[in-house]
Parts: C-alpha cells; structure tokens; sequence
C-alpha cells in the first residue's frame, strides 16, 4: 500500500487482487444475496481507492480494510433494506395473461423439442418406443407388429430412452 | 461491471497521493484556528469587568476547564474516528470532560437556587449568547468537517456530531470570557441549547455533504 500511495500501479494492483478473499468474507458474512455482497466488495474498492492517503504504513493494514469493507457492507444491506420496501417481488406476477391457455407456452415448445428429438431417432428405435413405451403393448404384441424379436425390441427402446435423456441433459 | 474489470481501472487512474499527517496533528492544527478566532473575538469585545474576580472562584475556573477540555477532547475523538482503522471507543474520549461541564452547571443552578431562592429560576432571554456561538461556531465546524472530510466514506455522523460539540464547547468557553451572565441557569440553557442547535446544525448539513455513497471513476 505504501508503494501504491507513491504511485506503484503495479504493487496497487497486486494489493487489490490480493485482498479480494478478505473483502469477500467480510461482505458475504453480512450479506446473503451473491450480487449484492459483490457490489459491496465493489463499494469497498472504491473507497479504498477514495482514502488511499488515509493510511499509515506504520500501522497494520488489516484493521484499516476490514472498517471499510464492514462499513460499504453495511450501507448495501440498509440501502437493500431501504430498497426492498418499495418493491414487491415479481415472481407472483408470473402469469402475464389472464387466459391460461396463454401461459403454456414453456410447455408447448418442450412437447415439441421432444417431438423433434424423437423423430431424429433411428428408425428401429422409434418404432420401438412407440410401441413398447408410446402404446403401452405388451413386448410378445409389439414384437408381433413390428416384425422385430423381443430382445431387439427391449435394446431398441433402451437406446432410445438413452439418447433422449442425453439429449435434454437429464442425469442417468 | 466485473470486479476484475473495476480492479483495472482503478489500477490505471492510480496517482501518487499525499499520505494524511498524524490525527492528533490534525485535531492540534484546527485547535489552533479555533484559538486563534475566539481570542480575535476576546480581543474584539474585552475581557468581562469581573474576569480577576471570577479568575479566584475555584467552581468557575473548574466549569471553564471543563468546557475547554471537552472542547479538545471532542476535536481529538474526531481526529481519531475520521481514520477507517482507529476504535469507535475513541468517541469515548470526551465523555467525561463533557459530563464534568453539564454537572458544574447542573450544580451552579443549584447553588445559584439555594443563594437567591426562586428569583435564581428567572428566565432572560440571551440571542446574544446564541448568535455568538453560532456565528463562529459554525465557520469553526466547517473548518473542521473540511479537515476532516475523509470521514465521509466510513463514519460520518459520529464525525459530524463531535466536530459539532467541540466548537460548541470552545465557544462557549470564549464566551463565558467576555460576556457578562452569571445566572447559572441562563449559561445552562444559552450555552447548551447554542452547542445542541450547533451540533444539530452540523449533522443536518454536514451529513449529505460527507456521507455520499460511492462514486465510479
């Protein structure tokens, strides 16, 4: 800090890079919201930008940076506090429309990526799952109309519920 | 903006800065000032006729101490909590030199009370009082606020209010030379009521002066 107060750009920078752990401790020790502990941690950067002359190098610098970073912590959560008065949550709000078959919009582009997904099988595969899965039958049935023995049958549907867990990312 | 991202910019607009003296220099320099126009006002009015006579009462002398001391001692705590890493129990300092001030006028009505019975309880109007502190008083906490005006980004309002008390109590101690009160009460209600409006003063407008939050460069 001494150097940085004679101008070192270099040694500032090592300096604010080396105390970001400690500025994130104390921020996040008060505030829960991720964000809202980073704009701290901002905060306090700034200042001790602001009153880098205000240091002694006699004295230990801990002390010195924890005041401010406590301090623009402190001011966040009243401002968040201040903040949160005035606003209400928007998540209640959710449903734009009032008719509600205009909210299924999520639902209807999943049913028809899934869609899509399915018609990307192989074409052994996706006859399977209609039968086995889709239609419900019963293998001995299924292995009747789709001319394909019950073993091929049960790989053939295995794979395919395979390939389109992967495909939307659901864990095995 | 990413906090590495701001870590940068700050790197590049770092200039060399001209590190702060010791606080108590600091607290000493504005003392000075502060001597220096209170005896500029001294002079300017005269001493009060009675200042030898007042000189060899021990309860007057004491009151007079004690509003000096508290005085510095408030232009000390200031000094000292205006720096990001000193205690907040140097607030501390001038509680008792305070507390010795509002009981040596406490007790002076008392005596004032039992010396003159109720004619001790009659109430003067004082704007002369008032108008003296406030009018230096002001200036005063000004010069001090600027002094220390790196209290802004972390403790502002204690800052404010001891710089308040402590030109408040010099005045009041410069005053108590020239102005002729004797009545305990009147110093009580005129002295003390000037330094809580001055303090009031100094954290009404001193507090969106200071405490400004934090600035992007």
């Amino acid at each position: 800090m001494a150097a940085a107060q004679a101008g070192d750009a270099a040694a500032y920078e090592a300096l604010l890079r080396a105390i970001l752990p400690l500025l994130r401790r104390i921020a996040r020790r008060r505030i829960a919201i991720p964000a809202e502990a980073e704009d701290a941690v901002q905060d306090a950067l700034l200042t001790i930008h602001q009153l880098r002359h205000t240091y002694d190098p006699t004295r230990p610098i801990r002390p010195w940076l924890a005041a401010i970073a406590e301090r623009r912590a402190v001011d966040r959560l009243r401002r968040h506090g201040r903040r949160a008065g005035r606003e209400a949550p928007i998540g209640e709000f959710g449903e734009t429309l009032a008719a509600s078959a205009a909210n299924t919009g999520e639902d209807r582009v999943a049913a028809a990526e899934l869609r899509a997904a399915v018609a990307d099988l192989p074409e052994a595969q996706r006859t399977a799952l209609a039968l086995a899965k889709l239609e419900d039958l019963p293998l001995a049935e299924a292995s009747a109309r789709s001319g394909m023995s019950v073993g091929a049958l049960k790989v053939a549907t295995h794979r395919a519920v395979r390939t389109l867990r992967r495909r939307f990312g659901v864990e095995e | 903006m990413q906090t590495e991202e701001l870590i940068g910019r700050l790197t590049a607009e770092l200039r060399p800065v001209r590190r702060l003296g010791p606080p108590v220099r600091q607290a000493a320099l504005w003392l000075a000032l502060a001597a220096a126009a209170i005896a500029l006002a001294a002079a300017h009015y005269g001493f009060r006729h009675d200042i030898a006579a007042r000189m060899h009462l021990p309860h007057e002398v004491a009151q007079w101490v004690a509003s000096v001391a508290a005085g510095i001692m408030a232009a000390v705590a200031a000094a000292m909590l205006a720096r990001p890493d000193r205690s907040w129990r140097w607030a501390l300092l001038p509680v008792p030199a305070v507390a010795a001030w509002v009981a040596s006028l406490g007790l002076g009505c008392v005596a004032d009370l039992a010396r003159m019975g109720p004619a001790a309880l009659a109430m003067g109007t004082s704007w002369g009082c008032l108008r003296f502190i406030m009018l230096l008083g002001v200036p005063l906490t000004a010069a001090l606020l600027v002094l220390l005006r790196h209290a802004g980004p972390v403790r502002p309002v204690p800052v404010l209010l001891l710089g308040g008390l402590a030109s408040a109590a010099l005045c009041s101690a410069g005053l108590s030379l020239f102005h002729h009160i004797d009545a305990a009460l009147m110093v009580l209600l005129w002295h003390g009521g000037a330094a809580l409006l001055l303090v009031a003063v100094a954290w009404l407008f001193g507090r969106p002066l200071l405490a400004r939050p934090p600035r992007y460069p």
